[in-house]
């Protein structure tokens, strides 16, 4: 029997599960910038703030249930995506120069499995290893933590990169989002390119802005 | 005024059939006019060859007046050479220097099998236009002409779309060997006119399911393909090919077949 064409069968299906949980995964990064922010309103706001989520796993639970789900599609797609994109061309052209395309949008495929590798590690620093009492971190203040751990320079490194990782990214995927939904008309076009750069650095110096408070003596304990 | 000669140096891409590897050769085209186009300098390489009983390589090409579609190369890693907006037919000697050193390649993408040298079978877009990229309409007498009023910027962005020559540049510059578009210029050209929305939603789903069967890529959005395109066909194209084809997705009341791989 002859099968009935799926969204997800198609290319063009495979990148909208792209951008729909590519769109997810931003408003996590964009929530989780503005909560952690309260570290430079001292560590009794920023303490209460993560009192608030433990005493909430109404709230935390669904978030995370959504995070992954949104991380296993993201990845589903693009290892889908990517695998067909890689038998389109099996004959590599000896020459072949660049016109258009930039440094964000070639370094897709590294900067988000770079970006994942992070989240891991970042999760085993500030969320695993308090638990288990490793590099002297407690469940008392996560604020203590966050301080903690940015005295250490390779932490900072990690995070750094990490940052620039995912801004990079968004800087190409916020925009191809666009374009992946069919959201173009002429009179707006321009914007597009002018909102996902706006986004993403907004992203990446807000993330960055935590270490740097805490090297430059803003976030101490 | 003198004219100027160029001595050129060629990498052409050699190879008998899909299903043998190929390889680069070395051929020096000499005494080269700049008024030449570069098709006729490739001519005259050939004839020499043809003349030392060697066999000569094989290029596409019909109208020569940058039209119909069937030239093209990567020259230098560029489809159609570095003249922008332009076929490899319509460019001439005299955007190249003396000593120049030049790889021709074919289009290389998995849609497009090598025939031999630098021609490659572009059957994949005659099966993506046979699959929707048409109006199925009465064929009688021709109908006034204007007999369905269209106001001018509707017409010409229709217009712009049709000049597509489906000459395979934008699969050659894509990173992924997409052919979005190609699909997405017949998408907007039929889908902007009134004769093209009976069959607008199985449209986009038949030519999308195809184009994916032939084994082109996925888009990812570089812009090479406008970049590279000779007929300057537009990237914002392909958004509306994305939201008919979600359209149809979602709200097309029936179901369209899914084609098989065709390799």
């Amino acid at each position: 029997m002859q099968q009935s064409l799926r969204l997800t069968d198609t290319s063009i299906g495979k990148k909208v599960a792209m951008a729909a949980s590519g769109v997810i995964l931003f408003g996590f990064a964009a929530g989780h910038l503005l909560g952690n922010l309260q570290v430079f309103k001292g560590a009794e706001a920023f303490n209460s703030y993560a009192e608030w989520l433990h005493a909430h796993p109404q709230v935390v639970y669904p978030t995370r249930i959504l995070v992954l789900f949104s991380l296993g599609m993201h990845v589903w797609s693009a290892w889908t995506l990517w695998s067909r994109n890689s038998d389109a061309r099996p004959t590599p052209y000896k020459k072949k120069q660049d016109l258009a395309t930039n440094y964000a949008a070639q370094t897709m495929y590294a900067t988000g499995p770079l970006f994942l590798a992070f989240v891991l590690f970042h999760l085993a620093h500030l969320t695993v290893s308090p638990e288990y009492g490793f590099m002297g971190l407690t469940e008392e203040s996560p604020f203590a933590n966050l301080v903690s751990g940015f005295q250490h320079w390779w932490i900072v490194a990690i995070y750094a990169v990490g940052v620039l990782c995912l801004g990079v990214h968004l800087r190409h995927g916020l925009w191809s989002m666009f374009q992946t939904i069919g959201a173009s008309h002429p009179k707006y076009d321009r914007y597009r390119a002018w909102i996902a750069n706006l986004f993403a650095f907004l992203i990446t110096v807000g993330f960055l802005s935590i270490p740097a408070g805490v090297m430059a003596n803003i976030v101490t304990l | 005024m003198t004219e100027r000669t160029m001595n050129i140096t060629l990498h052409v891409w050699r190879q008998d059939n899909p299903g043998k590897p190929g390889k680069f050769e070395r051929y020096e085209a000499t005494d080269i006019s700049e008024h030449s186009s570069f098709l006729e300098m490739l001519d005259l390489v050939n004839e020499g060859l043809i003349k030392d009983g060697k066999d000569p390589f094989s290029y596409d090409h019909d109208c020569r007046e940058g039209v119909c579609g069937m030239c093209g190369m990567v020259i230098n890693g560029i489809p159609h050479g570095p003249q922008a907006a332009t076929t490899t037919c319509q460019l001439h000697m005299r955007k190249f220097k003396n000593g120049d050193e030049l790889w021709l390649e074919p289009w290389r993408a998995a849609g497009f099998p090598v025939i031999k040298d630098l021609v490659v079978d572009r059957d994949a877009f005659d099966r993506i236009i046979q699959a929707g990229g048409y109006i199925t309409s009465r064929t009688g007498s021709a109908p006034d002409a204007n007999g369905i009023a269209i106001d001018k910027k509707t017409a010409d962005a229709a217009f712009d779309a049709a000049a597509c020559i489906g000459c395979g540049a934008c699969v050659a510059a894509c990173p992924n060997a997409s052919a979005m578009l190609f699909v997405s210029a017949k998408i907007t050209h039929l889908g902007l006119l009134p004769q093209g929305q009976p069959e607008r939603k199985d449209r986009a789903r038949k030519m999308v399911a195809q184009a994916d069967a032939e084994g082109f890529g996925g888009c990812t959005n570089h812009r090479e393909c406008e970049a590279a395109c000779p007929k300057e066909i537009k990237f914002a194209n392909i958004a509306r090919l994305n939201r008919d084809f979600i359209g149809a997705m979602i709200k097309a009341p029936d179901d369209v077949p899914k084609p098989q791989p065709v390799r």
